[in-house]
């Protein structure tokens, strides 16, 4: 902005601010109003959704699959997306901090006068963008980590088996497909070629060397863990 | 009748309807030409009389120490620029959703024990033994997603309406440091109640904070505080949860405010200011009230002349 520029708008400020009303109480009614629904819709979110706990800490655990808090999942997604391990220093930190430089710094590269959305074509896409690229993100982030679900191609006689592997947390040690950590469980891509369905169901009741026991599962649910297993060649 | 929101706008500051609008009668009605009958004089005896007066007085003893009562009515009753519109609660709202975090952090501090040990029973204990336990941890866990979900809009509109322009940058910058420390505040919150599902996440934050570049695994090593997360990251947590950040936060949000009261807010870019019409004494009045006597920069007192247009009760306001 050029000085005559600022000084256009210190003035037409002023003019604005002679044309307004006070602050009290005004203002301060409106700000009230939305203040009591915040406090509102908190109680209201607090009553129906509860603050419930869930099962205590556990480092022992394997079978627990990590997730955040919703707000960070467009991070966790963006950590998920991008595998090469050369670029995950660029996911994690590398991405956020730029964006947040980005912000930090933008009064300071956006110095034009103009302060209506649709005559700053280029500020308003770029928000537009960021909006929908972080809300498509959480999105993928909520859906993708699920524990209820694996990504990819099941058959329908298998599916509630897949289904198991997911909630079990078998993907916190095993690979399977594009799906899990690779290690210290071995692969379970091709699982089904490799083992018949009776050491799998064996394996998976008495849970050999450091993998837990999954015993306590339902009898149907096992039979279904082993028949989707077992269908994987 | 006048609007209750009307009442309460000190005389000096008050819009008069011009003659001729609704609700005003172009002459003034008789009954307003007669003088008010001297107020009778009460009977309350010296003692009555000093116990009416002690509230000003002390009032009177605080400002004459603080001189703060020329900021306040500056504040209070500063104009708001024209077109003002429900967007603009946005940020009220933030700081109110602040204000139910720390309202109900101080009474879940109040139970909680930040020790691996005992965390996990403490906020058992409050979920089931404490009176409106549950229901105050509730609104402390949903309070902040509705605070975080309040400052991503206040941004927007921010953003949006382009008020991050000049004179404001200073607050936009003060604004993104502010939200980074409610991102740290959700963060660092999410571990302390020590369920699984705090617990992995906090080990996957602090796991993606060290593959960051340089700073990394410097960063993670803070943050756990040890080898692995145990007693030392969660007791390292609840010391940036509960007084480093809120700290922070509780002054910048000052120094936001500060700046908002001493710049203003803006109005929406589309409101346009039109030219003032010259020699109206009913603006001349505002103009005179609202540029000088009743900024909160306190400048120029006596800048202006009071011009009184109404030839009513004939006060001067400066």
């Amino acid at each position: 902005m050029k000085p005559s520029e600022k000084q256009a708008y210190l003035e037409e400020y002023e003019l604005l601010k002679k044309k307004g009303k006070p602050f009290f109480p005004y203002a301060v009614m409106k700000d009230s109003v939305m203040a009591l629904i915040v406090v509102g819709v908190i109680i209201a979110m607090s009553i129906l959704l509860g603050a419930e706990q869930g099962p205590k800490a556990d480092p022992t655990t394997t079978t627990y699959v990590p997730r955040p808090e919703w707000y960070f999942f467009f991070l966790f997604e963006v950590l998920r997306v991008i595998k090469p391990p050369e670029l995950v220093p660029l996911a994690t930190i590398g991405i956020p901090t730029i964006c947040m430089v980005l912000l930090l710094l933008l009064p300071f590269y956006d110095r034009g006068p103009e302060r209506r959305p649709e005559r700053r074509p280029l500020a308003t896409t770029a928000g537009i963008l960021t909006i929908l690229a972080m809300g498509y993100l959480t999105y993928a982030g909520a859906v993708a980590g699920s524990p209820t679900e694996i990504d990819m191609k099941v058959a329908p006689q298998y599916k509630a088996g897949s289904e198991v592997v997911a909630g079990s947390g078998c993907l916190a040690c095993h690979k399977l497909g594009e799906n899990g950590n690779n290690g210290p469980g071995p692969e379970l891509t091709h699982i089904g070629a490799r083992i018949p369905r009776a050491a799998i169901l064996r394996s998976i009741e008495i849970g050999p060397s450091i993998m837990p026991s999954f015993r306590e599962l339902p009898k149907e649910k096992l039979n279904e863990l082993a028949d989707f297993l077992s269908s994987l060649h | 009748m006048p609007k209750l929101a009307d009442l309460l706008v000190p005389a000096p500051l008050r819009k008069t309807p011009k003659p001729g609008e609704a609700g005003v009668p172009k002459t003034p009605a008789p009954q307003d030409l007669k003088t008010s009958p001297p107020e009778r004089p009460t009977d309350l005896g010296r003692f009555g009389e000093k116990a009416l007066e002690a509230p000003m007085e002390s009032v009177a003893w605080i400002d004459q120490r603080m001189a703060a009562s020329g900021f306040l009515t500056g504040m209070l009753f500063r104009k708001v620029p024209k077109g003002t519109n429900w967007f603009y609660t946005l940020g009220s709202a933030t700081l109110f959703a602040f204000i139910v975090q720390a309202v109900t952090g101080v009474f879940l501090a109040m139970f909680y024990t930040p020790s691996t040990t005992q965390a996990y029973s403490s906020i058992a204990h409050i979920n089931n033994d404490v009176f409106l336990g549950q229901f105050v941890h509730g609104m402390h866990k949903w309070g902040a997603s509705v605070m975080v979900i309040l400052i991503f809009l206040h941004m927007g509109r921010t953003f949006f309406f382009g008020a991050y322009k000049y004179p404001r940058e200073l607050n936009w910058v003060i604004g993104v440091v502010l939200l980074i420390l409610t991102m740290t505040m959700a963060f660092t919150g999410y571990l302390l109640p020590f369920d699984q599902r705090s617990y992995w996440a906090s080990i996957v934050g602090i796991n993606i904070n060290g593959t960051g570049p340089i700073v990394g695994p410097y960063l993670s090593d803070f943050l756990r505080a040890g080898p692995e997360v145990g007693a030392t990251t969660l007791s390292r947590f609840y010391a940036i949860h509960m007084l480093l950040v809120p700290g922070a936060i509780i002054a910048l949000i000052g120094a936001h405010l500060y700046l908002v009261v001493k710049l203003g807010t803006t109005a929406p870019p589309w409101t346009k200011a039109d030219k003032p019409r010259i020699a109206e004494p009913t603006t001349l009045l505002d103009a005179g009230v609202a540029g000088n006597g009743y900024h909160p920069n306190g400048t120029g007192t006596i800048a202006g002349v009071q011009i009184d247009g109404h030839g009513g009760d004939g006060t001067a306001t400066a």
